[in-house]
């Protein structure tokens, strides 16, 4: 698993940076913090730039690379922001037996954009996921929090309409 | 020591208790291959090539941690273990970088030596998808080429070790990749240039940046006149390139190799030292004399000044403003030796030969210039000399003992000692007692900041006064002792710090010994020791007493150690860096 | 809460309104409750809607005004997660599968108002013939499964400590506190018999009395919720429709060994199980059943969540020890073990939520009663998540010693759209396929494991024969190689090459002496890892290998895929005698690799074909075949 790097411009609000300072002193002196931190960061800022994970490691008195090396072990940690609407496809193996791959061939076919990358317009991004436990609802994929299940490859072309036209 | 009875192969041994299987098979007489094992460094069983098959065990295991245990019976040389050695080398070459013809480390790389022994073929039978392989020559000391790398991650503990920690291993599984933060290249992070983790490395993926075709350039350029110097740890190692006992001091043949490989001047970086100890001495003294920044700390160490430019930028004014030996010599090269030989310092190649790969760094510095041109040119690490030397085919056994040319290759055994930890401080205080007392003191051995220890201190009673010193080698020692420091917990007034463990006898630009070699020879104590022997046999034992820095002082550096002239060309300035 | 006393207090006050849960139930004279709806709130519901199903039944309940007559209650998992959103209605029983939010209005004015059961809304086979319905328990679903783990779910509220206390929750801590000596606590559960639910089977008494006698400045009792396996859902399920059970249990586990510190390291991909177990730690510290001086005994324990973040390999128990530490979750080398050196440095007790769930029960009701479930050398149940080719998707709890055959065909319902069942595939990617003729094996972890495959961690995957074994192995090696830590050389390189082979046999490039360097390899890399996951890696290719080898032979002399799965040995055709030149497949293709005029017979040019499937799912006439 190689970790794709985003090299778009760093943008905070001082919320953002408020309530990660606010993390960072909370986590401070915890054994084992570094992972908690990331965790919030990524909740603060939807993905974990460099300029966070510096701050997480002057804050907590760990080495920079350290913090990186930890942020891609992980494959929930994302170095890149993520779309307006974040596809989500299922391929554990009862999605896998019940034809997932294909729907997620759809995906890529109709977004133009692999599985970790984000459309350039920002609107979508996809990623490949392991078992979310709806595996009564196989093939399964989400959009956001929004769960579909059941699905054939040409149902991606309507829930992508209707994600494209909000 | 509590023993306990096992068997290796067969046959009955006593070892002690708590050893490694890898442990208690040397006691067998039996090697067990390693490729991840770095004693007391790296010891991860991550490699795996050292398994061995444990009666009653569930799998083979690893001999590098496993310990033993009372009746256990061991096997080193199954079939089973000879199958498991060979298909993690075949796994292992075929995610390698297999031009083994063209590396540097051809010779000295324990993963060819493995793959010889073990009579693994080059055409693996496991051809497949490579990693990424990233090169990183970023530095002007250091290459790393990640398709040699074998991710035994004993660089990263090196690093760490030295509470460095800028490399590390980065993403999983097959596509782990050891680097720096964000791909980061390695010249824009806070790495020191220390190049531990160079020698640490099994395999050709670390390596000095080689300037040896700069060398043969000036060499062959009529025009330039190229000065060489050497620093006094390299004479202590340089001869194990060459198959000598570790802890050889070949001072005589290096000099005659450098000659012979065509340099104009051979001089000896220990004068510098020698200069280097009157200008701190008298720093220091005028330091407490004036209620100057204490500590004062040392800063003949290059990667020790990057690392507290970096990390503890609040106390660059506790360091020293002396250049290093090497810049004072090189500073002295291009000035009073340019002016009093009437030549051009322009036309002067100033090389030296330096057991570091932070000297490279050290070179490019600002206010390392006090010709208008950089005090040195070219930094070589002793390995890059030894590579001169064998691609001139100079049988370097069979050279005579030569002497540095008297011009600036006269110096004391306080010069000598400069290259093993507590050397700078035992050659300070000899003359600064001297100084102090106003005479010429007999007991001249400070034999309490000697030794390998990672920390040492004492106090002494010199010119009425105590003085009370604190020696570290290593940076996780220096950290450690910084933060007390920082904190005002410690009451020193002086402290040397030497970037790497045990000083410079173990730099980061020493000959490569393989990981098994360093498990079974303390490398500092053999090669310190070759350096106290000559400080021991020298005549002269004193900085001060150097005849030509004496002259330097009356002829070039009129104001005194310490004055205005002094100021202008032998001590620098240091920047806050951060991390 | 300093005494049993005051455990008994909120039990007594709580029990009354809980015995509407199971049909046929009498309303509590007094009360004013007359019915219990009960809604799924597990995360495979929650998928399908269940909250909002809730919210209607609220609202509709609201607006008949029948607010103090009906209780609402979002529980945990029921097991039949193919049937969701489940809803039952106590205390007639009946069950409501495929909710929608539109037939809510319906079921409240019909059923909870009138009293009219709305049956065609039913699960169907609880609908008998005289029109009566049957209970859950007699479905076949159920009927054969022995629910002591999930014995709480899908009964009572996880968000509301009062209705486990009210089913005998923390009487066991009690117990244990308040009469027994840590080392009487390690005897019972060894007597138990009880051994680890996350996969390897390990004595969990052996475990804690290894522990116990390690001495340290502090010692932790884990609980390894970072339920990795592809189709798995068991711990989550327990987390989720009944976490204190397992906060009960880490805190018998820490008085067993001496511990004060807990902490659960759960996947962050379990948002609901985490929610509900931040709120029974909640609950549990404000009734003081955590924290300090539990039940006034001295003892302190208290429980921390950490979250993972999706590495399979933080299962194993030195690397999620790792993770907890906020490291790269890799495994460190045995020994020491965690008994000794654990979760920073010191003596660690970790064990998974299914063996802790069971804790509870065996104090209260003894070792001799929980050995007498199960078989000899396996006691107690084992849950397991059903999924695959089977009619009843979901989640079942049955007694060891059950035989495959009973949970496939019996509680599974067997497998759907006319296919034959050919395996099943169990422990995940350590685990092995148990090929058709073995289908009447005992489940048990030793049984399991004596045919090439293991007890994992439960999940259950079924395949029918349109399931190419080949391709089977390769999904799990494609899973193992992404999830591999990296670390050592065996499966870091050796998995990706076993991978590459797997992937040039499934691409019709393979050769007879493929297979017998995959499995030098195999055998190689279960030797030489340094973790688990490493060792069990090759064990999918392993058993297919042993009960399937035809088949690898097949693709690699015959260059075909005999399940017809494997797409590059795969070609479509269209049968010339079945084709009515509809069209309708050249208009689907994506290629346009199918020409044809109108009522005549089509042609697929394989070149051109990329084998998407696409004509022969609109075919209307079964002129698409696949060979």
């Amino acid at each position: 698993m190689q970790k794709r790097i985003s090299h778009l411009p760093f943008h905070d609000t001082p919320e953002q940076a408020q309530k990660l300072d606010a993390a960072i002193e909370g986590l401070k002196g915890q054994p084992g913090a570094v992972m908690p931190a990331l965790h919030q960061a990524q909740d603060i800022y939807g993905y974990l730039p460099q300029e966070v994970l510096k701050k997480i490691a002057d804050g907590l008195g760990v080495s920079l690379e350290e913090v990186f090396g930890v942020a891609t072990f992980y494959s929930q940690f994302s170095l890149t922001p993520k779309g307006r609407n974040h596809i989500s496809v299922c391929l554990g193996t009862a999605c896998y037996v019940k034809g997932s791959d294909k729907v997620l061939d759809r995906l890529v076919a109709k977004l133009g954009i692999q599985p970790e990358e984000c459309t350039e317009d920002g609107e979508f991004s996809l990623t490949a996921c392991r078992c979310i436990g709806a595996c009564g609802l196989a093939p399964v994929m989400t959009v956001n929090d929004e769960v579909y299940g059941r699905l054939v490859p040409e149902d991606v072309d309507k829930i992508l309409a209707q994600y494209a036209a909000k | 020591m509590d023993m306990v009875n096992i068997k290796v192969n067969g046959v009955s041994y006593e070892v002690p208790q708590g050893s490694t299987i890898l442990e208690a098979a040397r006691y067998a007489g039996i090697d067990i291959p390693t490729l991840c094992y770095l004693k007391d460094i790296n010891q991860i069983g991550a490699c795996r090539m050292c398994m061995v098959e444990v009666k009653g065990a569930r799998s083979l295991v690893a001999a590098c941690i496993y310990a033993v245990a009372d009746g256990m019976e061991i096997f080193t040389n199954s079939p089973k273990v000879q199958e498991s050695r060979k298909m993690t080398l075949e796994l292992l070459l075929s995610v390698h970088d297999r031009k083994c013809l063209t590396c540097e480390r051809s010779g000295n790389c324990e993963l060819q030596t493995l793959c010889n022994e073990m009579g693994i073929e080059e055409d693996t039978r496991f051809e497949g998808a490579l990693p990424a392989g990233e090169k990183d020559t970023s530095t002007a000391y250091l290459e790393r080429n990640n398709a040699k790398c074998i991710l035994c991650r004993r660089c990263v503990a090196a690093c760490q070790n030295q509470h460095v920690s800028v490399i590390g291993a980065n993403n999983r599984g097959f596509d782990t990749s050891i680097g720096c933060a964000f791909e980061t290249p390695l010249a824009d992070v806070s790495c020191v240039a220390c190049g531990q983790c160079i020698v640490s490395c099994p395999t050709g993926a670390l390596t000095e940046k080689d300037y040896t075709q700069d060398v043969l350039d000036a060499i062959n350029d009529p025009e330039k006149v190229v000065i060489v110097q050497t620093a006094p740890a390299v004479r202590a190692a340089l001869g194990e390139e060459f198959g000598l006992p570790i802890g050889t001091n070949v001072e005589g043949k290096m000099v005659a190799a450098l000659r012979r490989l065509g340099f104009d001047k051979v001089f000896d970086t220990d004068f510098g030292a020698d200069m280097t100890i009157m200008e701190e001495a008298s720093e220091f003294i005028h330091r407490v004399q004036n209620g100057g920044k204490l500590p004062m700390i040392t800063s003949c160490s290059p990667g020790w000044v990057k690392f507290c430019e970096h990390y503890y930028p609040d106390l660059i004014d506790n360091l020293s403003t002396c250049k290093s030996p090497q810049n004072m010599t090189g500073a002295l090269i291009k000035t009073w030796y340019a002016q009093r030989e009437g030549i051009d310092p322009k036309n002067i190649v100033s090389v030296s030969v330096m057991p570091c790969t932070a000297k490279k760094f050290e070179i490019k510095r600002d206010h390392e210039d006090a010709a208008g041109l950089p005090d040195v040119d070219i930094s070589l690490t002793t390995r890059e000399l030894a590579r001169l030397i064998k691609k001139a085919k100079l049988n370097f056994n069979a050279l005579p003992d030569e002497k540095f040319d008297d011009a600036m290759g006269v110096s004391t055994g306080a010069g000598v000692i400069f290259g093993a930890t507590g050397g700078v401080m035992e050659a300070a205080l000899r003359t600064a007692a001297d100084v102090l007392e106003g005479k010429s003191l007999e007991q001249i051995d400070y034999h309490e900041v000697r030794g390998t220890a990672s920390f040492k201190e004492a106090t002494y009673h010199v010119g009425g006064m105590d003085v009370k010193v604190a020696v570290v080698s290593g940076l996780s020692n220096a950290d450690a002792l910084l933060k007390k420091v920082r904190a005002g917990e410690a009451d020193y007034q002086f402290i040397e710090v030497m970037c790497c463990p045990g000083g410079c006898v173990n730099g980061g630009g020493q000959p490569i010994q393989s990981a098994t070699v360093r498990a079974y020879t303390d490398l500092k104590s053999a090669r310190a020791k070759a350096l106290y022997d000559q400080d021991k046999a020298m005549p002269l034992r004193k900085s001060h007493e150097n005849p030509v820095l004496k002259k330097c002082y009356e002829e070039f550096l009129t104001d005194g150690p310490n004055g205005h002239k002094a100021h202008e060309i032998l001590h620098t300035s240091y920047v806050k860096r951060g991390i | 809460m300093k005494s049993l006393a005051e455990l008994q207090a909120v039990k007594e006050k709580t029990v009354g309104s809980l015995t509407l849960r199971e049909a046929g139930a009498q309303v509590q004279p007094g009360s004013s409750v007359r019915l219990n709806v009960l809604v799924c709130g597990g995360t495979g519901c929650t998928s399908s809607h269940s909250e909002q199903i809730i919210e209607k039944l609220h609202e509709e309940i609201k607006a008949h005004g029948i607010e103090d007559e009906v209780e609402v209650v979002r529980t945990g998992c029921f097991g039949l997660c193919a049937l969701g959103p489940i809803m039952i209605v106590y205390p007639e029983g009946a069950f409501y599968s495929r909710v929608t939010v539109d037939e809510i209005p319906e079921i409240v004015s019909e059923h909870l108002v009138k009293g009219n059961i709305v049956k065609r809304m039913l699960y169907q086979e609880t609908v008998q013939e005289d029109g009566t319905i049957k209970s859950l328990n007699q479905t076949r679903f159920y009927s054969k499964q022995m629910r002591l783990a999930l014995r709480n779910c899908g009964v009572i509220d996880p968000e509301n400590i009062d209705e486990y206390i009210a089913r005998d929750g923390y009487q066991a801590l009690g117990k244990v506190l308040t009469e027994m000596q840590p080392s009487e606590v390690i005897d019972l559960v060894l007597a138990s018999g009880l051994r680890g639910r996350g996969g390897a089977g390990f004595p969990t008494g052996l475990k804690w009395k290894l522990c116990a006698p390690n001495q340290a400045d502090q010692k932790y009792a884990c609980c390894n919720a970072d339920e990795g396996d592809p189709g798995a859902f068991m711990d989550r399920s327990v987390l989720e429709g009944d976490p204190h059970s397992v906060l009960e249990a880490m805190a018998i586990a820490g008085y067993a060994i001496g511990a004060t510190q807990g902490y659960v390291y759960i996947r962050a991909e379990y948002p609901i199980a985490v929610k509900r177990l931040q709120i029974a730690i909640d609950q549990a510290r404000s009734y003081g059943l955590l924290g300090k001086n539990i039940f006034g005994s001295g003892f302190d324990f208290d429980v921390d969540i950490r979250l993972g973040a999706g590495a399979f390999v933080c299962g194993e128990e030195t690397a999620l020890m790792t993770s907890i530490e906020g490291k790269r979750g890799e495994p460190r080398v045995r020994p020491p073990y965690p008994a000794l050196k654990g979760l920073f440095g010191k003596p660690t007790v970790l064990n998974n939520v299914e063996t802790y769930a069971n804790i509870p029960q065996i104090i209260l009701r003894g070792a001799e009663w929980f050995k007498s479930i199960g078989t000899e050398k396996s006691a107690g149940t084992k849950v397991f998540a059903l999924g695959g080719k089977i009619n009843n998707t979901g989640l079942v709890e049955v007694p060891m010693g059950t035989t495959l055959r009973e949970v496939i065909e019996d509680i599974g319902g067997g497998v759907p759209g006319g296919h034959t069942f050919k395996a099943a595939q169990t422990g995940g990617p350590s685990g092995g396929c148990i090929p058709a003729s073995l289908i009447d094996t005992p489940i048990d972890f030793d049984n399991l494991t004596a045919i090439g495959s293991m007890m994992g961690s439960g999940g259950l995957i079924v395949m029918d024969e349109t399931t190419c074994m080949v391709d089977i192995a390769k999904f799990f090696l494609e899973f193992t190689v992404d999830e591999s830590c990296g670390k050592c050389t065996p499966c870091r390189v050796g998995t990706k090459r076993l991978l590459e082979i797997l992937n040039k046999i499934t691409s019709g490039n393979g050769t007879l002496e493929d297979i017998d360097r995959m499995e030098e390899l195999c055998y190689y890399i279960k030797e030489n890892s340094l973790c688990a996951l490493g060792q069990t890696a090759p064990n999918p290719v392993l058993s297919t290998l042993k009960h399937y080898r035809d088949e690898y032979i097949a693709h690699v002399t015959e260059h075909r895929c005999p399940a017809g799965a494997c797409k590059a040995l795969t070609n479509y055709s269209i049968d010339p005698e079945k084709c009515k030149g509809c069209t309708l497949c050249a208009r689907n293709c994506p290629v346009g690799a199918i020409t044809g005029k109108v009522r005549e017979t089509h042609v697929i040019d394989t070149s051109k074909c990329i084998k998407c499937g696409v004509c022969m799912e609109n075919c209307k006439f079964g002129a698409v075949v696949k060979k």
